[in-house]
């Protein structure tokens, strides 16, 4: 089996521990992720609101690539594997808009013949989460543990685009696949309702107050339930927790420092990969395997 | 009486029918009854104001005699409404009623082609080809078929205690089968009825009892019908009854056994309380089932589990009525009629998950607060949280599984009266404040206005909009502890965040799980949504499809307990018209096969899917049973060696009618 890695502008930027830890954790797991040659950008959520078929050509054209590839050692399906929640959704929402409405997939076609690429709905988007539950499972999850997390408590965050509305591979609005995970590592998964609500997305760059206030309720909600870490497989979704906790306090009061890691970070951890491997010192709230493995009980500096 | 044979030179009547306007509105009924005229064998072609009148019958019967006809054809309406009129009038005038021929020209043509020249046109062609064919008619016989007088009813609820009490009463013979040990269904479950609030098990049990002890009842409970063959009045049916482990016959209710259980407390989930109380492996459902015999449940019994058990039952019962070597039994039955009374089930709130059931133990579904408010009830009727509490908050979601295009998109009728119900019993144990979250109030019904109005009165409130999500994320100190209901409340135009303690979801109703089953069980039809179909909506609500089959209550579609008992009402009379007429007249449009001609290929056997043919092994041939044919002609068509004939739709009378139609086409 192999799958194909497409990165996105995130994992390459403010996102770069996802990369280093998702492809450690991967490579730990015996599954390689091989990065797309030659992608390009999948427009995220702005360019569908100017021009929508110009964007979906664009995403497409990575859908196309993919689909040139192949399954890359001959037989199984074509896995496209998208962790940044926005490339997911895009990618996601172009294969199923093609698929469903042919003068559309056609038109599309027609702007990526003229790069030698076509897309005939062949390749599969995939969800590192879905990969993971799904295809490797919990069980290999489980015999890759080397360092368990007993007694970390930790909230998963799944943010809006994951499950919502394309994803197939869990509920949309009680979603578990990373609670099953991080149970797996052998930490606690929290229980609490807020695990799909709205982290802010970009309102923190054009309104903020607003953007402020829904990652503080977050957090909050988090503390109250005596969670250790957040963790989130997004990296927006990590940025706006994690990055603005100082501004948070600044501008609402209500001062909060909460660890917000990756969880494909905690699986590193639990796995015994080295940190630096895994872009622990990227984090903004520090938060080391010391912490992880003493049930968070320094977590909070 | 004045008969033609088929080799008569045809002299048809032709009669095209006004409509009052509908059709001659469209349709130039003079110039078609012109045409007519000059067809080939018609002698006489009126048009007339209203033919299905009595002056106008009476011109059928008139010309028959006057003009010798042997042949009648009228233009009109749909065969469905008027077809049995003209044959009648057609056998008044002293012909066999299939010399007959009906065109639908009204719903055909008139009502749906509003191009007068257009429609006209299209009068012509169907009124030649109807000429055409009716030369090629036969006289028939309809056939008499003594009915049984004997009735099976499935499902003891309400619905179907009802229609055996009535049936009963009027001197036949019922057998009331119902899957569950007890009778009762979910009314049984109910502590009040609404709008009147009378207590359902002070009305319920009276008539349970009463199937119970009638002379003219059958009960068979913890029973499931497995097979039905036969036909209108002769059906034969198998009924599978499940062991009890415990003689019927012998147990007198004393519930010693139950005392006695090895098991000294009880420990399995009581399936009538819907879980929230414990029962032992023996045990009789509720204090007034019946029968009044306990059961032993096989799952959970250690001796039927191990075979190792002391049996302290056996011996604690001093009549001997437990046995252990109880085994399954088959019973068959003979009926005339059948009423399929098999109720609903509720939906599974845990299929919406942002209400929160399953998830936040105070989240309840209806029918579960109806056993709390029960005096007979888990709680001995006191309203209490899980953990003991008395809720000061009470919230009440309406539309659980209804009116969502996610799961079930009807509207289940019963909710917003129940949910008012539930509000007034909740608020009067409590005395708690209640928040009714609710799309619309549909309280269509004699007194259920004034419910509504009543309880608006005892200051339940009430918020329009349907609730997002139901969590326990509290964002103050008032609400730490709560379930926090969030909801648009539409009226005012804000987001609400409402703290409860007690969270209610009035789930809709649905069909049963097995519905497509007991369907193909009983050969009837659903709806697309999975309810029994009924003949017609309005005018056949309780006939099925499937003559001598009828459908009473909420298998048909969600209703309240008076809607249902006025249903098992009908359902009951239905059945009586049928065994007081003593015989079924069978239509003769059925397949025959001619013998000669069938090389026993067999091939028809298994496309009839009213199981009607059969193959002679001693003659090597295919056979109908015309009682059971329903002349769907899907025999005839498939026939490799065209030995199949079907009445009425002979390939001559076929053939006929297409070169009438295409007569103007192809200059035939």
């Amino acid at each position: 089996m192999n799958y194909w890695y497409f990165p996105g502008c995130s994992l390459k930027s403010t996102g770069r521990a996802y990369e280093e830890s998702l492809l450690a954790v991967f490579r730990a797991l015996d599954l390689p992720l091989q990065e797309l040659d030659d992608w390009n950008c999948c427009g995220a959520t702005s360019y569908m609101s100017v021009n929508e078929v110009q964007a979906f050509t664009l995403a497409a054209r990575n859908l196309g690539l993919a689909e040139k590839l192949g399954s890359g050692n001959g037989h199984g399906p074509t896995d496209l594997v998208a962790p940044c929640s926005a490339c997911y959704l895009v990618l996601s929402k172009t294969q199923r808009y093609l698929g469903e409405h042919a003068d559309l997939a056609q038109q599309v076609n027609a702007g990526l013949r003229a790069v030698g690429l076509t897309f005939e709905n062949r390749v599969r988007v995939r969800h590192p989460l879905d990969v993971l539950v799904n295809d490797i499972g919990l069980e290999r999850v489980k015999k890759q543990v080397k360092q368990p997390l007993t007694g970390l408590k930790v909230a998963s965050y799944y943010g809006c685009q994951i499950v919502r509305p394309f994803a197939t591979f869990d509920s949309p609005w009680a979603p578990t696949t990373m609670d099953r995970l991080v149970e797996a590592l052998g930490a606690k998964a929290v229980k609490w309702p807020l695990k799909t609500r709205c982290c802010g997305g970009t309102l923190i760059g054009t309104v903020p107050e607003v953007g402020l206030r829904l990652s503080q309720i977050l957090l909050q909600e988090a503390q109250r339930r005596e969670a250790d870490v957040v963790v989130t497989v997004c990296p927006l979704c990590q940025y706006n927790l994690e990055c603005n906790q100082a501004e948070m306090g600044r501008r609402l009061g209500e001062p909060i420092r909460l660890p917000v890691a990756y969880l494909t970070q905690l699986m590193g951890l639990a796995f015994g990969l080295p940190e630096r491997d895994l872009g622990m010192q990227r984090l903004f709230v520090p938060f080391r395997r010391a912490a992880a493995q003493e049930g968070g009980r320094a977590a909070h500096v | 009486m004045f008969d033609a044979s088929a080799h008569d030179a045809p002299r048809v009547g032709f009669y095209i029918c006004h409509c009052g306007s509908n059709i001659a509105g469209t349709v130039d009924v003079e110039s078609v009854a012109e045409f007519a005229a000059t067809l080939p064998g018609v002698v006489v072609s009126r048009h007339y104001k209203y033919m299905c009148s009595d002056p106008g019958q009476e011109l059928i019967q008139q010309d028959i005699r006057e003009h010798q006809l042997n042949r009648i054809v009228v233009a009109s309406c749909s065969p469905l409404l008027h077809e049995h009129t003209f044959r009648h009038a057609t056998a008044q005038g002293g012909l066999n009623p299939y010399y007959f021929q009906m065109v639908n020209i009204r719903e055909n043509v008139s009502w749906v082609n509003p191009d007068p020249t257009a429609a006209t046109l299209k009068t012509k062609d169907l009124v030649r080809a109807a000429i055409r064919r009716v030369a090629h008619h036969r006289s028939l016989e309809r056939k008499r078929v003594p009915i049984n007088p004997n009735v099976l009813i499935v499902g003891g609820g309400i619905a179907g205690i009802h229609a055996a009490l009535t049936l009963a009463n009027a001197g036949k013979k019922v057998t009331l089968v119902e899957r569950e040990p007890t009778i009762g269904g979910h009314m049984a479950m109910f502590d009040k009825t609404f709008p009147t609030l009378d207590c359902a098990a002070c009305i319920l049990t009276p008539k349970m009892s009463a199937v119970k002890t009638h002379p003219n009842i059958t009960l068979w409970t913890y029973s499931e019908v497995s097979q039905v063959d036969g036909f209108v009045g002769n059906y034969k049916v198998r009924v599978t009854r499940k062991p009890r482990y415990v003689k019927e016959e012998l147990c007198v209710g004393c519930m010693e056994c139950v005392t006695s259980c090895l098991y000294k407390d009880a420990r399995f989930p009581d399936e009538f309380n819907q879980g929230l109380s414990k029962r032992k492996p023996i045990y009789i459902p509720f204090p007034q089932a019946t029968p009044q015999v306990v059961l032993v449940d096989p799952d959970t019994c250690i001796q039927l589990k191990s075979g190792k058990c002391k049996k302290s039952c056996v011996e604690a019962c001093e009549r001997d009525a437990i046995d252990f070597t109880q085994t399954e039994e088959i019973k068959e039955l003979e009926v005339g009629t059948i009423i399929l009374a098999t109720g609903f089930q509720v939906f599974d709130a845990a299929r919406s998950p942002f209400y929160g059931y399953g998830v936040y133990p105070n989240v309840y579904s209806a029918l579960e607060i109806e056993r709390l408010v029960n005096a007979s009830g888990p709680t001995g009727g006191e309203v209490l949280l899980r953990d003991g509490r008395t809720p000061k908050k009470v919230g009440i979601v309406h539309c659980v599984g209804s009116r969502d295009e996610k799961t079930n998109r009807w509207c289940s009728r019963v909710c917003c009266m129940y949910s008012l119900k539930l509000a007034h019993l909740v608020k009067e144990h409590t005395g708690a404040e209640i928040y009714n979250f609710y799309i619309d109030m549909r309280t269509p019904g004699k007194s259920y206005e004034e419910f509504y109005d009543k309880l608006l009165k005892e200051g339940v409130h009430f918020i329009r909009g349907r609730v997002a999500e139901v969590t326990d994320w509290a964002r103050s100190p008032e609400e730490e502890g709560k379930l926090i209901v969030r909801v648009e409340d539409t009226l005012i135009g804000v987001v609400r965040r409402i703290p409860v303690d007690m969270l209610i979801l009035s789930v809709g109703l649905e069909p049963r799980a097995d519905a497509q089953q007991i369907r193909r069980l009983f050969n009837i039809s659903c709806s697309t949504e999975g309810f029994f179909l009924e003949r017609h909506p309005k005018l056949a609500p309780v006939n099925t499809f499937t003559e001598g089959i009828y459908i009473a209550g909420a298998c048909q579609g969600p209703r309240d307990i008076p809607d249902t008992v006025a249903q098992a009402g009908a359902a009951a009379a239905e059945a009586l018209t049928l065994i007081d007429t003593g015989y079924v007249e069978m239509e003769p449009n059925t397949a025959f096969i001619q013998e000669a001609e069938c090389s026993g290929c067999k091939s028809c056997i298994p496309l009839c899917p009213y199981k009607a043919i059969s193959f002679l092994e001693d003659k090597k041939k295919a056979s109908i049973n015309e009682a059971l044919c329903k002349g769907c002609g899907t025999c005839v068509a498939a026939c490799p060696s065209g030995s199949i004939v079907q009445n009425l739709f002979e390939d001559e009378q076929i053939f006929s009618e297409i070169d009438g139609l295409l007569a103007d086409v192809a200059g035939v």
